[in-house]
């Protein structure tokens, strides 16, 4: 009784929750490309980093919500990267070493990207945006779906939650 | 459908129409203020890095919502695009009871004397309308008291010698010093630089029935949790409703100032909170809404004997717009300086506000309010590398270590930085929208280079390793300390309200906010709106008769 009254409640998106793919937005190959992305932006080292933070889920669920408007920069983006990584060493994006991904990336930040897709949107433009989600994603709140297990600010050595004096704070003294 | 006649009707319920209406319905003034935006509380606070005034990436957390709310923007180049509150371009402040006094910093500045005769001590500036302002310090000195103790203060401005004379100290003592303040205080006092603690509109004991601050991080940009930070939400907006005489209405859209063929205003129209177009009538009307959203509306107040708007019959309304050139420095330490100690600003000097050489006006200097990850991991000193290892190694050694000194640079107005009404662009409720083109005065960016050394010079005198300057964009100002677009003065040719806030060819029209300010000085512009809210105020009850006002 209970499932039927979720599958009525849920019947708009059923083509969406339908498949296997568990993203809000992105297809699952432009999801694995954008993961591979945010890994070589704010890699692990004795911290982890974006990948493992869930950056690439922050990104995803934004666009969505307030980033919606960024939905095609996005697909465009994601589609060229592919294509700047097939041209410059004949394999998708996932399956290039990191140092060969950041040469991908470099490639995208000083604008001089091969690619089909650059013709029409700007590599540089698509770079900036990436990084700064990705920041977003590892630094900003996890209430976004990103910083998981607040992560980055760990690493910063800062106090969670962040109320500092609350705990010290008592309002009975004053007023 | 017109409701029931009232004495004033104020929009904008910030901090020029909260204190005014406190004003008045104490005087006796049956009162209506309209505000577009809601009324939060402490429970509104999310601490929410992404979502909040400051870093507004994920939206406005207290509006304008980027779903109904848009603007022009010309670019110098001249291309124009339309943008979303949410947008920097957007010059947006907050839309909410309490208006900016719900989520600022709260710096409780005075302009300094000569903050208001800025015409007569440097003379003309070419490519500005640089003016001496009506009225002196002298004049709006009782007010800022008035306002001081009225909302309170706290801090101690005593050791900045450069300051206006005082009747009265600040009622509250400043906050006990961060390791960032001491460090920086010793290090001006080496320079022989003239440091002290920050007025601000905070309480730090309790006062007005308000607790003290619990110092947590998260203020400018956020609603304080704890109710210590001091807006006109928390102060005279109740003291208005306490009276009987005043109604708010929150989520109510002004769509136009209403005249009659007397020349006289006689009330607004706007769009209720259920989309529903009411007419408030009204024997006065005061447009508090920002130094973007008034004029905007006197603008779209057109009526056969103002055919370019109220108060527009010299085309003045809308020009000038200002904001601040913010100028500064960061500077790398060898130690641990952060120590998360709330609310940040803490420590200001203001020895180069004026007499910089070859310069006009300056900037005070203070230490900077707020810094989350996510602004550190967006400013990254020249050299490093904007990702990567080496950018998470930066923040991971650094981000503790880090100052940062930065300034609001007085703006030369300029007659062609202005907004104006879009012919084509209306926001959900079909009313034109702001349309902002023009860009900063090149004086502004030659003092922002000087007051950077400045800071750069005062941050490695506190250990700094390196520094780097943070300095303005050339683009039009505006922001959240917007003003000058409704200009006052004595002569109604080059200006739009008289000294008491008077729209010079309607009598029972004000504008009571950053619009009036002829500059904006070298400091947040808050206390001073506040004090020339009070003293309009006074001149509104002085002048009110019982049905309308004399003159």
């Amino acid at each position: 009784m209970q499932m039927a009254v979720v599958a009525t409640a849920t019947g708009p998106m059923v083509s969406c929750i339908g498949t296997s793919n568990p993203w809000r937005c992105l297809s699952e190959d432009e999801a694995r490309t954008l993961e591979a992305l945010v890994d070589r932006i704010i890699p692990a080292d004795q911290d982890p980093g974006a990948l493992w933070a869930g950056a690439a889920n922050f990104i995803d669920r934004q666009l969505t919500g307030p980033y919606r408007k960024l939905q095609k920069t996005y697909r465009l983006g994601l589609t060229g990267t592919h294509e700047t990584s097939v041209a410059m060493f004949g394999k998708r994006f996932t399956a290039l070493t990191p140092e060969q991904r950041d040469e991908v990336l470099r490639a995208l930040e000083k604008d001089q990207a091969p690619g089909e897709t650059w013709k029409q949107t700007s590599a540089k433009q698509f770079f900036d945006l990436v990084v700064s989600h990705t920041m977003q994603g590892f630094y900003g709140d996890p209430r976004h779906g990103g910083n998981r297990e607040r992560v980055s600010w760990k690493m910063l050595r800062l106090p969670y939650p962040p109320v500092r004096g609350r705990q010290a704070y008592d309002l009975t003294k004053t007023s | 459908m017109a409701l029931a006649r009232v004495n004033a009707v104020i929009v904008g319920a910030g901090a020029g129409g909260g204190i005014v209406a406190q004003q008045l319905a104490e005087a006796g003034l049956t009162v209506v203020l309209l505000e577009r935006g809601k009324w939060y509380t402490a429970f509104d606070c999310r601490k929410d890095d992404l979502h909040n005034q400051r870093t507004s990436v994920l939206g406005c957390a207290f509006g304008p919502d980027d779903e109904r709310y848009r603007r022009v923007v010309v670019d110098p180049d001249g291309k124009q695009r339309v943008v979303v509150p949410s947008d920097g371009a957007y010059s947006n402040n907050a839309a909410c009871v309490g208006g900016g006094t719900f989520s600022y910093g709260a710096m409780a500045w005075r302009y300094l004397e000569k903050d208001f005769r800025l015409r007569s001590t440097y003379g003309a500036v070419a490519g500005s309308t640089l003016d001496d302002w009506p009225i002196s310090y002298q004049d709006l000195e009782p007010y800022y008291t008035q306002a001081e103790w009225e909302l309170g203060v706290s801090g101690d401005d005593t050791p900045n010698i450069f300051k206006g004379p005082r009747s009265r100290p600040l009622p509250m003592p400043p906050l006990p010093p961060s390791r960032e303040h001491l460090i920086l205080k010793a290090a001006a006092e080496r320079l022989k630089l003239h440091p002290f603690d920050i007025p601000m509109l905070r309480n730090t004991v309790p006062y007005n029935g308000r607790p003290s601050c619990m110092r947590c991080r998260w203020c400018v940009g956020f609603v304080c949790e704890c109710g210590a930070k001091t807006g006109t939400h928390n102060t005279v907006i109740p003291l208005a409703l306490a009276t009987g005489n005043c109604t708010l209405r929150t989520e109510c859209e002004v769509k136009e100032v209403l005249t009659n063929e007397q020349g006289r205003v006689t009330g607004v129209a706007y769009f209720n909170e259920r989309g529903r177009l009411e007419e408030q009538l009204a024997d006065l009307v005061v447009v508090a809404a920002s130094a973007t959203e008034s004029p905007r509306l006197l603008l779209n107040s057109k009526s056969r004997l103002f055919p370019n708007g109220l108060g527009n019959r010299h085309d003045w309304v809308g020009r000038n717009l200002q904001g601040h050139a913010y100028a500064g420095a960061y500077g790398l330490m060898e130690t641990d300086t952060y120590d998360d100690l709330g609310p940040g600003a803490s420590i200001a000097i203001c020895d180069y506000s004026h007499g910089n050489p070859g310069l006009v006006g300056g900037a005070m200097l203070c230490n900077e309010f707020i810094r989350l990850p996510i602004h550190a991991a967006m400013l990254r000193p020249p050299g490093v590398p904007v990702w990567g290892a080496a950018h998470k190694a930066f923040m991971r050694n650094h981000f503790n270590r880090w100052m940062a000194v930065q300034g609001p640079v007085q703006e030369m107005p300029v007659f062609e930085a202005r907004l104006q009404v879009d012919p084509r662009v209306v926001d959900a409720w079909g009313i034109p929208v702001a349309r902002l083109s023009g860009a900063r005065h090149p004086q502004d960016l030659e003092v922002a280079n000087y007051i950077s050394g400045k800071a750069a010079a005062w941050l490695k005198e506190a250990g700094a390793t390196s520094t780097w300057p943070k300095l303005p964009g050339k683009g039009l100002s505006g922001g959240q300390h917007q003003a000058g677009t409704c200009r006052m003065g004595n002569d109604p040719k080059t200006s739009v309200v008289d000294r008491y806030c008077r729209v010079h060819d309607v009598a029972n029209l004000f504008v009571v906010d950053c619009s009036v300010h002829v500059s904006n000085g070298g400091f947040n512009p808050v206390l001073t709106l506040m004090a020339i809210a009070y003293m309009a105020s006074e001149h509104m009850v002085q002048a009110w008769k019982g049905t309308g006002m004399r003159g």
